[in-house]
């Protein structure tokens, strides 16, 4: 362990403020406070100090924090410094704590090293990364839930109830001469199912966590010429797709990204749908029906001066939202296939802010808006469903070592989303609920 | 013992059930052997509860058998009582067990050392160490100034190091009770500075079975055909007796509530930690205090032995309390006791200062095996010792590789790998959920499992071997007819075999892991499994009854495989790995794991310290993928 084990970075983000936040994390930490600030401050007091590089100039007068280990975010000693945000202030002190041997943290280090020291498991890490990443407000706060500990509070409590199944098997297993309640194997059976029934409930979330986390995509799709790309620049607001009267203007996919109640999602304006009549517009046309199938929602647009083509209208399903444009030049029919439309116009605005409510709500819908601990990551996801596949074995196991080894693999599943249950734990619980010695 | 020096390939210093098996063991493997002894009349001696087997045990000792080792074929000529346990669960998890005449036991465990070819038997106290200048061990030397030269030495003396016996207030330095402790060994382990800790454990008083009130009891009988333990043993030939069953009153508890000042532990004069699975009447009264009836068996000593031992009120109350509790008993208000029971609380090495051979890591040549390694059972102690004998067999005679086996070979392979990597905390004591591999590590295919391994280890005799070899043939034989032999879903249900009518044709095995399929159908289906002896038709049941799950834990295994080719250099400071906090450090330093594999599994490792670890290897330069 060295100054080279200790790790620096800018906690506030590049941007120039009034304050900029350095953070330090590592055996090095005090020994560097001391050289720059001349000495310790009482720990997690924030005390006022003059800061000198190495040569004995002064680069600031800052705000210095102290948290020795392992009370602190990394579990390492760590410590802050609130400097005075200019570019050259942050500069001069980065440079006097390389000077000291200190060396600035790669992406993510800071999170990783209080995982390693067990300060978070690792959905709350997980948490940490997404709240950084975070967009949008229902983002942030589903991040904020899991680094809160509220996805390991939910399979940490799974965890404990398997473990106490299995234990419970075990005991049956192991001491059954010890005068043992004689209904341990049908109750590890039953309370298996009732384990796999919830963990299928969590699981049936139509993916709303991992939705949000990857934010949706909304796409837009009808006959060249129908307003599509003037419809998307109409929503976000900017001219982000060429837009001009000759039908085949779009060509490939663009995409424009929009904060719809807090939720993030990704407009995708595509090629007109017709007989394609280059190589180059063919693509542009699998393109679009390929994103449209991904997409979470598909607005079909028709323009209110033409027929419903037959290629749109293959995509009119009652889950897709069905848009008439142009209903500034002429009325638009209210229902196409059965399904009711909404009339707008890109070109004066009408209908738009109908639109926009009618898109958030769908967001709002498909995300769950970050309330509630859901799972993120496909990751949980398979774990999970790993898990409960297994419950369902031990539920259907006619011999209790069958029960018992499922019960272990599907441990052994949850294990890898909040840490390894070992043997010994299984132990404890046995000794602890049963009085075992013949 | 006199004058000039005695040399010898393997000394073995204990004659209890680790010092048989590995002085047996290492003569088999062709080591001059001697096992030194302080008294030849209780080599074998069963100084606990008289019986050898049970659930994860059963299948140590089979394992022992499987080996060649001596402990099952004593028990079988020893047998008064024979139970397989879980009879009603799957082959995986039955236990044989054996209750054994003590006498019988002691009588048949000398007999087989004497007929051992190659081994010496000398009584005598092993006083020092002698290390040369590398620190390998080079000779044993005695009480009484006699120095012997070995090839490696294997010290199976059980509780002797700092051995204290509580009886009540009443405490005196022992061994087993009448036997002197080990003082000069214990100095030289003592200067050897290997970790050390305290642990205790203890036993029943021992009744006078004639003053017993029988007829009011419960008989509990073994089993009618008694299942010998060793594949060697034809039948059991002793007349078989019945244990009875008692249990505590309420009596009896506040009898021992209003005493437990006088026991030993709750008198606060023990420190060590005593075996869970195992708990004094003391400690079950007093941890589960809503019970108002502890069950107790009372198992015959021998035929012509009046002596009872009471298991299941093992204690270190005071002699006059343990006369109250036994009196409150129903069937034992006369009995009349023996010997008190008593807790004994002693010294044992930290395991994982040892190698997975049982060699100590820092005096090479010096093995430990037994009860002195933090185990209890004579099971546990044998399986040990029969390790310690092979690997100091091929210590001494060459350069041979170690004799070790993996997890997934073996209960013996989970035993050394527990010991080793995590060291114990209370007595260990062999359960089947400490395997992994529980499904195919079965009692009833241990030969299978390890006899072959044991023939090219040399401590296979040729009888066993012949008829291993026989064996292993036909049921390999019988397997692959049992995968190719098949039929039509019409056929089946012709039998009475119902099956979905699918078209597909089912094999023997598939129809066999059917549940719920009698096997009298399976028989009228394929007629010749009728011709199979009764061994090979357990092996194609057991391996038909779990043979999905066998292939998901053939998977792991391989990913375990894996991990156990991600070595770690013998020479690795743990402290120069980033990102280890200071508990995992120690944990790492004090097991000193050979391999990514064994690191994981150290108990207490969390994934991030693996992964810490995984890192740290691959930078340097080493490949585990």
């Amino acid at each position: 362990m060295s100054m080279a084990d200790t790790i620096y970075s800018l906690a506030s983000g590049a941007a120039v403020g009034a304050v900029a936040v350095l953070r330090l994390s590592g055996p090095g930490s005090a020994g560097a406070i001391k050289l720059l600030a001349g000495s310790l401050p009482p720990p997690r007091h924030a005390s006022l100090r003059r800061l000198r590089a190495a040569d004995g100039e002064t680069l600031d007068h800052a705000l210095v924090l102290w948290f020795p280990g392992p009370a602190s975010y990394t579990g390492e000693d760590a410590a802050e410094l609130h400097l005075h945000g200019g570019r050259s202030v942050i500069a001069g002190v980065m440079e006097a704590l390389t000077a000291f041997g200190l060396r600035k943290a790669e992406p993510g280090e800071f999170t990783r090293r209080a995982f390693l020291h067990g300060k978070m498991d690792l959905t709350a890490a997980e948490g940490i990364a997404d709240l950084i990443a975070a967009e949008t407000a229902a983002q942030r706060r589903q991040a904020l839930q899991q680094a809160d500990g509220g996805l390991a509070r939910l399979y940490g409590g799974w965890t404990e109830r398997l473990a106490r199944l299995l234990a419970h098997q075990e005991a049956a297993i192991e001491f059954a001469e010890d005068s043992l309640p004689t209904d341990l194997d049908a109750k590890a059976r039953f309370g298996a199912g009732k384990l796999r029934m919830e963990i299928e409930a969590h699981l049936a979330d139509a993916r709303r966590g991992e939705l949000l986390r990857e934010g949706l995509v909304f796409a837009i799709i009808g006959a060249p010429n129908a307003g599509k790309s003037s419809l998307l620049n109409a929503l976000v607001g900017r001219e982000a797709a060429i837009v001009s009267a000759r039908a085949g203007t779009t060509r490939d996919i663009v995409e424009a990204r929009l904060d719809l109640a807090g939720v993030p999602v990704t407009l995708s304006d595509t090629a007109g749908l017709r007989e394609a009549v280059d190589e180059i517009e063919a693509e542009g046309i699998r393109r679009a029906e390929r994103r449209a199938e991904e997409a979470q929602l598909v607005m079909t647009v028709f323009a209110a001066d033409q027929m419903p083509d037959a290629e749109t209208l293959r995509w009119v399903r009652p889950e897709t939202l069905v848009l008439v444009n142009k209903c500034d030049i002429k009325v638009p029919c209210g229902e196409i296939s059965g399904i009711p439309t909404m009339a707008v116009s890109a070109r004066d605005g009408t209908g738009l802010e109908g639109l926009r409510a009618r898109l958030a709500e769908v967001a709002l819908r498909l995300t769950g808006a970050g309330e509630g601990s859901q799972l993120t990551r496909p990751r949980h996801r398979a774990a999970l469903t790993e898990a409960v596949a297994l419950l369902a074995e031990a539920e259907a196991a006619t011999l209790p070592e069958l029960t018992a080894e499922a019960l272990r693999a599907a441990l052994l599943a949850l294990g890898r989303l909040t840490g390894r249950v070992g043997v010994e734990e299984i132990l404890d619980i046995v000794f602890r609920d049963f009085c075992i010695g013949k | 013992m006199t004058g000039t020096d005695l040399t010898f390939d393997v000394v073995v210093v204990g004659g209890g059930h680790a010092g048989c098996e590995a002085a047996a063991a290492a003569a088999r493997c062709g080591a001059r052997t001697l096992l030194l002894t302080h008294k030849i009349e209780t080599i074998g001696e069963m100084s606990c509860n008289p019986a050898i087997g049970g659930v994860g045990k059963g299948h140590l000792v089979r394992e022992i058998d499987a080996l060649d080792g001596i402990m099952a074929r004593a028990a079988d000529a020893a047998a008064i009582h024979v139970k397989m346990l879980n009879l009603s669960k799957g082959p995986a998890v039955r236990g044989p067990r054996a209750q054994a005449d003590r006498r019988l036991y002691r009588e048949a465990v000398q007999a087989l050392l004497r007929a051992q070819p190659g081994l010496t038997i000398v009584a005598g106290g092993a006083e020092g160490l002698e290390l040369d200048a590398t620190g390998a061990l080079v000779a044993i030397t005695t009480a009484d100034g006699q120095r012997i030269r070995c090839g490696a030495a294997i010290i199976t003396t059980g509780t002797f190091l700092r051995g204290e016996i509580h009886v009540g207030e009443k405490r005196f330095p022992a061994g087993r009770v009448g036997d002197a402790p080990a003082i000069g060994l214990a100095l030289a382990f003592e200067g050897l500075g290997l970790p050390l800790a305290r642990l205790k454990t203890g036993t029943p008083p021992r009744l006078d079975g004639r003053t017993i009130d029988w007829a009011v009891l419960e008989a509990q009988p073994g089993d009618d055909q008694p299942e010998p333990l060793s594949w060697l043993t034809e039948r059991i030939t002793n007349r078989q007796v019945s244990c009875g069953i008692t249990a505590t009153t309420p009596e009896t508890h506040a009898i021992i509530r209003a005493n437990l000042q006088s026991s030993a532990v709750y008198g606060g004069r023990i420190q060590g930690v005593g075996p869970r699975y195992c708990p004094s009447i003391e400690d079950k009264v007093v941890r589960f205090a809503e019970r108002d009836r502890h069950q107790i068996f009372l198992e015959p000593e021998g035929l012509d032995d009046p002596t009872v031992y009471p298991n299941g009120i093992s204690t270190s109350l005071s002699e006059a309390v343990q006369e109250q509790v036994v009196a409150s008993i129903p069937g034992l208000t006369k009995a009349r006791i023996l010997r008190p029971g008593y807790a004994i609380e002693y010294d044992h090495i930290d395991p994982r200062a040892l190698t997975p051979s049982l060699e100590v890591r820092q005096v090479p040549r010096l093995f430990l095996a037994g009860q002195i390694n933090g185990t209890t059972g004579y099971e546990e102690a044998g399986a040990q010792g029969l390790m310690a004998g092979i690997n100091a067999a091929r210590r001494a005679s060459s350069g041979e590789p170690d004799a070790i086996f993996t997890r997934s070979e073996a209960y013996i392979g989970v035993l050394v790998d527990d010991l080793t990597l995590q060291g114990v905390s209370e007595p260990y004591r062999m359960l089947t959920a400490r395997a992994e591999h529980r499904l195919s590590l079965r009692a009833d295919n241990a030969g299978l499992r390890l006899t072959e391994r044991g023939i090219a280890w040399g401590c296979v005799g040729r009888e066993r071997g012949a008829r291993h070899r026989a064996f292993a043939e036909a049921v390999s034989t019988a397997l692959a007819r049992a995968a190719s032999d098949n039929a039509t879903p019409a056929a089946l249900s012709g039998f009475g075999i119902a099956v979905n009518q699918d078209g597909r044709r089912r094999s023997v095995l598939e129809v066999l892991s059917l549940p719920g399929v009698a096997m009298d159908r399976v028989e009228a289906a394929f007629p010749w499994l009728r011709e199979l002896a009764g061994p090979i038709r357990t092996q194609l049941e057991a391996e038909a009854l779990y043979a999905p799950y066998l292939r998901r834990q053939e998977a792991e295994r391989r990913l375990l495989e894996r991990e156990e080719k991600a070595t770690i250099n013998a020479a690795l400071d743990f402290d120069a790995v980033d990102g280890l906090s200071a508990e995992m450090r120690q944990r790492f330093n004090a097991a000193r794991p050979a391999t990514l594999g064994a690191a994981g599994r150290i108990q207490g490792v969390t994934p991030a310290a693996l992964a810490a670890l995984a890192v740290h290897l691959r930078r340097d330069g080493q490949r585990f993928t």
